[in-house]
């Protein structure tokens, strides 16, 4: 992997239970409608970034995002679905919500 | 100043231009004449902008099929798989290999614009850019895949990637069988741009 590809960071790890924020603001937002509110998990750490919601109002993009690839069900976002197969969606940690187990949460 | 006058050293089409193409000759003719770029600048992008097409996908997919430890590289570290094959694939700021087997199917979409790899794929097509494309293709990957004329067994599990940050995806396609002992160049040949996005598989055949 390249440079920032090989960081180690953020508060998420691969496996570990997210949920996407359910919010809306004005703004160059990069998480898709379709999984805001939705739950899945991390799939792999990517590393830090610079934010593009900063990035594209001509600001510096820091602090820098981690930004995570997040994996769902797609029978959990579209209800009818293949039981196996996955979307995979490149979402930086500010949107994330960590999902408690149910062990935790017992 | 005429938009169709060659008069600052080359030619303009002679065609009526659509205001916004009268537009874009007005500002590069500006951004030249006040020295901001030359017509050394501008010939050297549209070059680099030509050399980048799926047939540099293709060169790295077919060496993958024939290499092993070439494919574990171009997985592990994808830009420099392309530096090694002398493709510049610098203006990507991350970029990630999806390996399909018999049992996994990759495709990708960018449903918030066109996100696409495009030092290794070129220009992405009209239909990846589409609004029919970018909101079917998350809904229903296969019923897309069909239209392309790939039929998954339900047993095969499809992920569809959302392209929508730093990092661009490339599919790296299933070897068709029967093309054991073929060489890279031929190999190349059945490697489509849209084998690459995942929407269909490479081509049983070189096409005549």
């Amino acid at each position: 992997m390249g440079r920032a590809m090989n960081a180690v960071s953020g508060r998420f790890k691969p496996g570990d239970r997210v949920k996407v924020r359910f919010e809306d603001r004005p703004g160059h937002l990069r998480t898709p409608w379709y999984v805001r509110g939705k739950s899945g998990w991390i799939e792999r750490v990517y590393g830090e970034f610079l934010n593009p919601e900063s990035l594209a109002f001509g600001r510096d993009g820091l602090p820098k995002k981690t930004l995570y690839l997040v994996a769902f069900n797609q029978s959990d976002l579209w209800g009818e679905a293949n039981k196996a197969d996955k979307l995979l969606v490149d979402i930086y940690e500010h949107w994330l919500d960590p999902v408690p187990s149910v062990k935790e949460s017992a | 100043m005429s938009m169709a006058s060659d008069e600052h050293g080359h030619d303009h089409p002679k065609h009526e231009l659509s205001s916004h193409a009268k537009r874009i000759y007005a500002i590069r003719n500006l951004l030249v004449e006040k020295g901001v770029i030359s017509e050394k600048d501008i010939q050297c992008q549209i070059e680099y902008q030509e050399a980048r097409s799926p047939a540099n996908g293709a060169k790295l997919v077919a060496r993958a099929w024939v290499d092993a430890a070439f494919k574990a590289r171009f997985i592990a570290d994808p830009k420099a798989a392309c530096a090694e094959l002398g493709i510049d694939a610098t203006a990507i700021n991350e970029f990630v290999v999806l390996e399909n087997t018999e049992h996994l199917r990759h495709m990708v979409v960018c449903t918030l614009c066109s996100c696409y790899p495009r030092p290794i794929l070129g220009r992405p097509p009209d239909w990846y850019k589409s609004f029919n494309y970018r909101q079917r293709s998350v809904v229903d990957p296969r019923g897309v895949m069909s239209e392309f004329g790939l039929e998954l067994p339900e047993d095969v599990e499809v992920r569809v990637h959302d392209s929508t940050a730093d990092i661009r995806y490339i599919v790296l396609p299933l070897r068709p069988s029967g093309t054991e002992g073929w060489s890279v160049a031929d190999l190349a040949k059945l490697v489509t741009r849209d084998s690459m996005i995942g929407v269909m598989d490479p081509l049983p055949t070189i096409p005549e």
